[in-house]
């Protein structure tokens, strides 16, 4: 029987001509991530058991994006102790305020992630990088810890579901309105444990800021991780990018699946989670009662400059709504300087609008947009949990920034083709 | 070994910001993290739980953030067990690594109820509701998983090896 693609990349970093569901190997690792929160809890693990040296400085990766530039005293040690263990142990890849960005935004806009790769970050968004065709998964601080001590990492091999893509998306619509409509059609623990691999002519009508979207949220439904094929749309994005040669994994033909969705991207609609759980999704025009305190376009969901321009496009010459606060934080300092520079920022404050420097704030509910009782956001993150955002009777809705940037014109939940 | 304590019930997806809000992760120190545990759904819950109690919830137990904080306040809180019909996989890898006790078993989360007196033998995976003297019997955790909770943690059994 036949191996998905994941299951190759598996098979290959373990050393294995072939691998099957549910057997568990010790794979070698081409790069180990961490952030501001996950790395100084890391860190004491790996200085505790005693290690005093990362197995290559060039394999890992430090990101300070949650809380950074500091928001308080606190977050500020924590940052300190990230900087000190990255100097201490020469990290080539250390990203500080100036060069950071949100790490999962950042590290593929960088070359840092490529085709084939087998990563491990401490942050549950690492899946992102399957967009790329790597095999990437979120861990804990300690499986952080031991990846950057050992380079390696034991994984039980997923089955996977494969979601076939077909046709191309209405102009409406993003890789984040693909993504909430397979969450809310298989649940926030539809893919649990599993892999979802992604396939089918639709893939060359998604675009590299798409695809990285709809891996980003495949923890959302639970999986292990998220993978598209690489295609010439994925070696035109790596060209004159990545910093290691990409390479190319296929899944076999005879490859087994547990299920196999059809998805048809025409027919994709404008999508909401409401609250609290992203399984929770309606139409957007159904949900015209829903009025707004808040827009919040960017994280490492949809804080890409295809997300920037999808804002652009909506808020340019316009105004945001009396009484509605908009959030814009471009994911990483070259798309910060992109917007600046396209004149995407000055027309963001004329339309009433903030601009951030890059960071995870309020899609944490860190700060940078902390929501009160009974305020409600529309918001481009992943997560609208319970106090996900701030207060714990504050609501976030997840949508596209299609459909964020129009809510932020009219003060309540709209798509993107009533305000045009 | 065994444990034995009084249960505390959750439902589904109890996600890891309900187990600890992101607004207090600006600290890695776990006693100070524990303060805060499960207070966006139990706010009693600090106050109430005592060393050895457990806790059992529906599917998908630990969904979102991959932060270990979650299995660490849980377990700095006293909280000898977490059973549930299922475990998100970064929650389910970080409680082992961490050495957090977790059981998969659906109809012993489904029966169970709040205030049971329930214990467990991790060794045979029974687990023994006293308060209804019905017993359940969890899936046990494959040798390579329990090697490495025997060692105590992942960092203890990598440096093991390393020794050998």
């Amino acid at each position: 029987m036949g191996m998905t693609m994941t299951q190759k990349i598996l098979a290959a970093h373990a050393g294995l001509d072939y691998v099957s569901e549910g057997q568990l190997i010790s794979a070698k690792l081409d790069l180990v991530l961490g952030n501001d929160i996950t790395t100084p809890v890391a860190v004491n693990e790996f200085e505790k058991a005693g290690f005093d040296k990362v197995f290559n400085k060039d394999s890992i990766a430090i990101v300070l994006d949650h809380f950074v530039p500091n928001k308080d005293i606190k977050a500020a040690e924590q940052s300190k102790t990230c900087r000190q263990f990255a100097n201490c142990q020469c990290i080539s890849h250390f990203y500080d305020v100036g060069k950071m960005g949100i790490e999962h935004a950042l590290l593929p806009e960088q070359g840092v992630v490529t085709a084939g790769d087998c990563v491990i970050g401490a942050d549950s968004h690492t899946c992102t990088y399957g967009a790329l065709g790597a095999f990437s998964t979120g861990v804990g601080s300690t499986d952080m810890a031991a990846g950057m001590a050992t380079g390696m990492a034991w994984f039980k091999v997923p089955s996977a579901i494969r979601f076939n893509l077909t046709g191309k998306l209405p102009y409406n619509c993003s890789g984040k309105d693909v993504i909430l409509s397979i969450i809310g059609n298989i649940g926030v623990d539809g893919a649990l444990y599993k892999s979802m691999e992604f396939s089918g002519d639709g893939v060359q009508n998604l675009s590299i800021d798409d695809r990285l979207c709809i891996c980003n949220m495949a923890i959302e439904a639970g999986a292990k991780n998220g993978i598209f094929p690489v295609d010439e749309i994925t070696q035109a994005y790596m060209t004159n990018r990545c910093e290691r040669k990409p390479v190319v994994f296929e899944a076999d033909k005879d490859a087994k699946y547990d299920k196999v969705y059809e998805i048809d991207l025409s027919k994709i609609k404008p999508t909401v989670s409401c609250p609290h759980l992203p399984e929770n999704t309606r139409n957007a025009e159904e949900l015209h009662d829903i009025t707004i305190d808040q827009v919040v376009i960017g994280s490492c969901t949809n804080g890409r400059m295809e997300d920037m321009e999808a804002a652009y496009k909506i808020l340019n010459g316009k105004t945001v709504a009396q009484n509605t606060r908009c959030i814009i934080i471009p994911a990483t300092m070259q798309i910060y300087r992109d917007c600046i520079e396209r004149g995407y920022v000055t027309a963001f404050i004329d339309a009433g609008a903030v601009v951030s420097t890059p960071t995870c704030g309020p899609c944490l509910g860190g700060y940078m947009g902390i929501l009160a009782a009974g305020e409600r956001c529309v918001s481009t993150t992943n997560r609208n949990f319970v106090g996900r955002m701030g207060h714990t009777e504050s609501e976030v809705y997840l949508s596209s920034p299609f459909t964020a940037a129009a809510s932020a014109l009219t003060g309540f939940i709209t798509e993107y083709k009533e305000v045009q | 070994m065994n444990t034995q304590g009084k249960v505390f019930k959750y439902k589904d997806n109890v996600d890891t910001d309900v187990i600890i809000p992101a607004r207090y992760l600006n600290t890695p120190v776990a006693a100070e993290l524990a303060l805060h545990c499960m207070e966006d759904i139990d706010k009693d819950f600090v106050k109430n739980v005592k060393e050895g109690d457990l806790i059992v919830a529906g599917w998908n137990f630990g969904c979102g953030s991959s932060r270990e904080h979650a299995p660490l306040v849980i377990k700095t809180c006293g909280v000898s067990c977490v059973i549930a019909k299922s475990f998100a996989r970064i929650f389910y890898r970080n409680a082992i690594n961490i050495g957090l006790p977790i059981l998969e078993c659906e109809e012993a989360a489904e029966e169970i109820s709040a205030g049971d007196e329930v214990s467990v033998n991790f060794d045979t995976g029974e687990i023994n509701n006293k308060t209804t003297g019905k017993i359940y019997t969890a899936q046990p955790f494959p040798p390579f998983i329990q090697n490495i909770i025997k060692k105590g943690g992942l960092l203890a059994s990598l440096k093991e090896a390393d020794n050998e």
